[in-house]
């Protein structure tokens, strides 16, 4: 093996991989900031109000303002609290918000890292999503807390299963684990159009298994106060924040990957293909995003055994049998990748 | 590669570490947390060995769902270290017995050379080339092709353990109020409102027949 230098062979590698992660992040927590701003907006249009207006041009630097707002605060660590834990959870949140874009396609050929198995990588890392929950609930050493904790413990464990069926009619269709090929299969038709039921189940699952309305019961401000969050301030509730939002828009993500086509154009012809892709992938993760917005909005929250047997009862026997159905469709039809 | 070598011995190295404090940590949830680092870095250690789908499985299904079960029975259990620490040295000596003979057996396994760590040629020759198949499509070739019965068989051992477990722990419970949308939706409005005329000041002594 020929000799690489310390420079060429090792410094020049991790500076060019530090520089990408730097392109992904900053525009992501940029982008998350902007969230939060058009989902008051939305609130306040779909309420006849007029949301945030005053800090900016149309109120566009609010977000920013909240954040110093956050940072000013002082950071409490209550007395029974296990300190480290305590710190330790909207640490892992937030981490995991972040470290699921790796694997993102962006562009055909935009991505971090194109491994075989990215989707795999993204159910695992949303699985992961409860440890953060539930260690703030436990570390908090609060009734409230910890009671948020269980709920969402329960409920992400639930949902992740009918979450796993989606994806595996998914790949049956795509014959790939990974997310660029998932795109490219989907060339000829986009899978929300065959797949409509999975797609429905997969939304309203992402729905629960970020928190989100109507089944954000970990947070149920009526009976728990603020749920696991209810003993964080400052920067750590920040971090819960941001790491809750990248989550949501990494979930809108994968359903634009999985089912909207990813970074192709509705139609490939003229007026449609100027665009470049990646403006494509980030307008349908909008129309996702706003279709959680819109759900938050419109919708009351779930009552607990609802949820539950909503997931367990309705949704794990449905997904179960359009997983049957499709393989054999695939089967009969001589559709199999 | 030194960077892979590097990588390698961090993530054994924290394996290590935190399979001991799994058993080392006075604190039962910390013991868990440890758990799932030391399942963290044999991910991170397959991930290294080019194993890249079982990896993720593990993942997914040990710290994804195992672990957070773990975590859950052993958060709401209410333990007394005390007991805990009295029964230690009751129990040292079995334990002692244990690690002895598995150490005996390792030396006896290791210096009498039965082990022969070369791999043999006819299982090297049953490794496909990483470079046409990735390790995902190679196991599913395997499994559901030559191993499809013992693979079917597995799944009905777990079915069946499943189902055990619900059958010796499911208790009918009578007192609870359960939900039931088909009868909610079947529900005639018809027979389920009636309307009562009520003179003045009857309101407290009426009854419904």
């Amino acid at each position: 093996m020929a000799e690489t230098g310390f420079w060429s062979g090792y410094a020049l590698p991790f500076l060019l991989i530090l520089g990408y992660i730097l392109a992904i992040v900053v525009p992501l927590l940029i982008s998350v900031a902007f969230v939060t701003y058009f989902e008051r907006k939305i609130f306040g249009l779909m309420q006849i109000r007029k949301g945030p207006n005053v800090v900016g041009p149309f109120g566009l630097l609010q977000p920013f303002a909240d954040g110093l707002k956050m940072l000013m605060k002082e950071t409490i660590v209550p007395a029974g609290a296990n300190r480290n834990l305590f710190l330790l959870a909207p640490i892992i949140t937030f981490t995991l918000g972040m470290i699921g874009w790796a694997v993102i396609p962006f562009d055909e050929h935009l991505v971090l890292a194109d491994i075989n198995v990215g989707i795999l990588y993204l159910f695992a890392i949303s699985s992961l999503g409860v440890y953060g929950i539930i260690i703030a609930g436990w570390a908090s050493n609060s009734k409230y807390a910890f009671l948020g904790a269980l709920r969402s413990a329960a409920q992400m464990v639930s949902y992740e299963v009918s979450i796993g069926f989606v994806l595996v009619t998914v790949l049956l269709c795509a014959g790939s684990l990974n997310l660029s090929e998932i795109v490219l299969a989907q060339t000829e038709l986009w899978y929300f159009i065959p797949l409509a039921p999975m797609f429905i189940i997969f939304f309203i699952s992402a729905l629960a298994e970020t928190n989100r309305t109507p089944f954000d019961l970990p947070e149920a401000e009526g009976e728990l106060v603020a749920g696991y969050q209810v003993e964080y301030s400052s920067l750590a509730f920040t971090l819960f924040m941001l790491g809750e939002y990248a989550n949501i828009l990494l979930m809108s993500g994968l359903c634009v990957i999985l089912f909207l086509g990813g970074w192709l154009a509705p139609f490939d012809i003229e007026p449609f293909t100027w665009l470049p892709g990646i403006v494509w992938f980030f307008l349908k993760t909008a129309v996702v995003m706003f279709l959680f917005t819109w759900t938050r909005a419109t919708f009351p929250r779930y009552r607990y055994d609802q949820l539950m047997r909503l997931g367990w009862k309705v949704f794990l026997p449905i997904s179960l049998a359009w997983v049957v159905i499709t393989a054999g469709a695939l089967h009969v039809f001589g559709w199999m990748p | 590669m030194i960077v892979e070598q590097i990588t390698f011995y961090i993530f054994a190295v924290i394996t290590v570490i935190s399979g001991v404090l799994v058993i080392g940590s006075r604190n039962p949830v910390h013991s868990v947390l440890f758990l799932i680092l030391a399942f963290f870095n044999s991910a991170g250690l397959f991930v290294l060995m080019g194993a890249e789908f079982i990896a993720m499985i593990l993942i997914i299904v040990y710290v994804g769902a195992v672990a957070v079960l773990f975590l859950f029975v052993v958060m709401m259990l209410h333990i007394d270290f005390s007991k805990l620490r009295a029964g230690f040295t009751r129990y040292l000596p079995i334990g002692c017995v244990v690690g002895i003979i598995l150490l005996v057996e390792l030396i006896l396994v290791l210096t009498t050379g039965t082990v022969d760590f070369n791999i043999p040629k006819n299982v090297i020759s049953q490794i496909p080339n990483p470079e046409a198949i990735s390790n995902t499509e190679a196991l599913g070739n395997l499994l559901y092709t030559q191993y499809a019965y013992l693979f079917q068989i597995a799944g009905f051992i777990l079915l069946i353990a499943m189902v055990g477990a619900i059958v010796l722990t499911h208790k009918k419970r009578n007192e609870v109020k359960k939900q039931k949308i088909s009868d909610q939706v079947n529900r005639d409005p018809n027979t389920a409102v009636t309307l009562h005329k009520i003179e003045t000041k009857e309101g407290g002594t009426w009854k419904s027949d």
